[in-house]
């Protein structure tokens, strides 16, 4: 417990260091494009995303070795997997234009096909003889362990430009979430809006792979803006809360997988995150569940003993309410 | 037959707040708009009436380009629309957006000023101030703060018009503004589109309920898909166009002297 206090509070080695800040910038990038996401109503396609990079996982593998003479290669396989990612967003998307499948049929559909073709090709590359192929199963679970300075760097840069684009188009984001149809009206191209927001969350999910893995990146995108939304009215804070969430949890995560050789990084940044939805939904003021029981039972007693305020019937002139 | 702009159609009338020619609009294949000419009228009241399915709210849409149009010209005095959207104000059905959203009723406001703010501009000081004073024209000054899903369906409607006020636009266009508020926020939200037809706007409102419209209403756009008739509400309403417009579902309801008739 003492060697992961001692990470936690940056006493790991400079390696350890800058890897727990790059997790630390995805789970802040995952809390803010995931913020948009959840008000967009396009959190599960997030999911989508994430299994349809597996193709591109492999075939950047692939593409790297050719080309380096190692799999190993962070900036091609992420290349790969955005690509293979936008295709199953396209697959998805084209499905719902013209077809009467439903968009959770679709994004099913598309999701695991795509999944099932990579690891046919996974399986496929684990037979050959190709160096760094032992490190392409942790894109599944994903591992911070044998994550090199370069990768951290990596991830850390890209996840910052995530959150400056987010944060520049933060009120045209904003109202394109609530009304699109008004955004439009008013001369927004809400087709560019969306698809900036999309653009993020394909560039957000592909570095999050290497170190939340495949399965559980989604996680990241939608467990932070969830628990952030029970603690305020203003999305603003909820942004400020899920973006907070996201980098205390995925920094405790990944310092605590550094820490356990075998801890899955993703399964404990998304462990510790549920944690915090879990509290959230507990103990949070006015949206908690604990708040409306507490507050219906103080309404019952005061009704009961006559303190309750009447109400009042104020004139506000033209409009009566 | 696909209908192509026909020689015989006015053209466009460059003084009118809107006019439209040849309007036609599909969904999935299936005519919601056929064929409309329209000019608006520059001043009074203007209702857009017809069945449910009839295209009202389309027509609105097709005029603010929210909807692809299969055919026809859209104008707003003369220019394209795009040219012309810092002078349109639009206000869609209450029910299009999930008031759960994380907003207050000042926020939902400020948006009407987003055009001006500009992409990168930030909301400020100023544009709070401004947004608190439309707020406060729909009676909701006491309420800036609230989030939006706290308040009642009339008091929605009324964040969704001072949004629509912020603009202040020269022409504006509204989806049921009185779909779902009791009968003095009714007679409330009318009052404030007098105000704006008298200081000069152009109101064009899709109004849903037929008793009303010649006590509110200066002129009426009567569409079942095609337009069915236009002009001042005793002209656009008389009971040869509303039988066209609404066959007999309405003959007992409305007109009872020409059910008798047969």
């Amino acid at each position: 417990m003492e060697n992961l206090l001692d990470i936690l509070l940056f006493g790991g080695g400079y390696n350890t260091r800058l890897v727990m800040v790059g997790a630390a910038l995805l789970g802040a990038a995952g809390g803010m494009v995931g913020s948009f996401a959840l008000l967009r109503k396009r959190a599960l396609i997030s999911d989508a995303i994430s299994h349809a990079t597996l193709p591109g996982v492999a075939i950047g593998f692939l593409v790297a070795f050719w080309l380096t003479g190692s799999g190993r290669n962070l900036p091609i396989i992420i290349a790969g997997a955005a690509l293979s990612g936008a295709l199953g967003v396209l697959a998805v998307q084209w499905i719902k234009d013209n077809t009467r499948l439903a968009e959770d049929s679709a994004i099913g559909t598309v999701l695991s096909g795509f999944f099932a073709v990579g690891i046919v090709l996974l399986s496929w590359l684990q037979g050959l003889e190709m160096g760094g192929r032992a490190g392409l199963q942790g894109f599944l679970l994903g591992a911070v362990a044998t994550m090199t300075v370069a990768e951290a760097e990596l991830i850390a840069g890209l996840a910052l430009a995530i959150v400056v684009v987010s944060l520049l188009l933060f009120k045209e984001f904003k109202l394109v979430c609530f009304d699109p149809d008004y955004a439009a009206s008013i001369g927004r191209p809400v087709r560019f809006l969306d698809l900036a927001m999309m653009g993020l969350l394909l560039i957000l999910v592909s570095i999050g792979l290497k170190a939340v893995g495949l399965i559980l990146v989604i996680a990241i995108v939608i467990i932070p803006p969830a628990a952030a939304r029970f603690w305020t009215e203003r999305l603003s804070v909820m942004v400020t809360i899920a973006i907070g969430m996201g980098a205390v949890s995925a920094y405790i995560g990944a310092g605590l997988s550094a820490a356990a050789d075998d801890l899955p990084t993703g399964a404990v940044i998304v462990l510790v995150q549920g944690a915090m939805f879990a509290v959230s939904l507990l103990v949070a003021p006015n949206r908690g569940a604990i708040a409306a029981v507490l507050r219906t039972r103080s309404d019952r007693r005061a009704y009961a003993a006559g303190t309750l305020a009447e109400p009042d019937m104020p004139d506000r002139g033209r409009y009566p309410e | 037959m696909i209908a192509q702009p026909q020689p015989h159609r006015s053209p466009i009338d460059p003084a009118a707040p809107l006019s439209v020619r040849d309007l036609t609009v599909t969904y999935d294949r299936k005519p919601v708009l056929w064929g409309l000419d329209y000019d608006a009228p520059a001043k009074g009241l203007i209702a857009v009436v017809g069945p449910n399915g009839a295209g009202k709210s389309t027509f609105l849409k097709a005029t603010l380009g929210l909807v692809p149009l299969i055919g026809g010209t859209v104008r707003i005095f003369g220019k394209p629309v795009g040219e012309m959207r810092d002078r349109i104000a639009y206000v869609p059905q209450r029910e299009s957006v999930d008031w759960e959203f994380p907003a207050s009723a000042l926020d939902v406001v400020a948006m009407g000023l987003y055009g001006k703010i500009g992409w990168l501009g930030r909301v400020t000081g100023k544009h709070k101030k401004t947004a608190l004073e439309q707020l406060d024209r729909v009676g909701l000054a006491d309420f800036a703060d609230r989030q939006i899903g706290r308040l009642s369906g009339g008091q929605q409607q009324r964040v969704f018009l001072a949004r629509a006020l912020a603009q202040d636009a020269q022409v504006y266009l509204m989806d049921e503004p009185f779909a779902g508020v009791d009968a003095a926020t009714e007679r409330a939200i009318l009052a404030t589109l007098v105000d704006l037809q008298k200081a000069g706007r152009t109101v064009i409102v899709v109004h849903h309920d037929l008793d009303t419209v010649a006590e509110y209403f200066d002129h009426a756009l009567v569409l079942n898909v095609r337009k069915i008739g236009d002009g001042s509400v005793a002209d656009a309403l008389s009971a040869d166009i509303l039988r066209q417009a609404y066959g007999g579902r309405l003959a007992t309801a409305h007109l009872p002297d020409l059910a008798r008739a047969g």
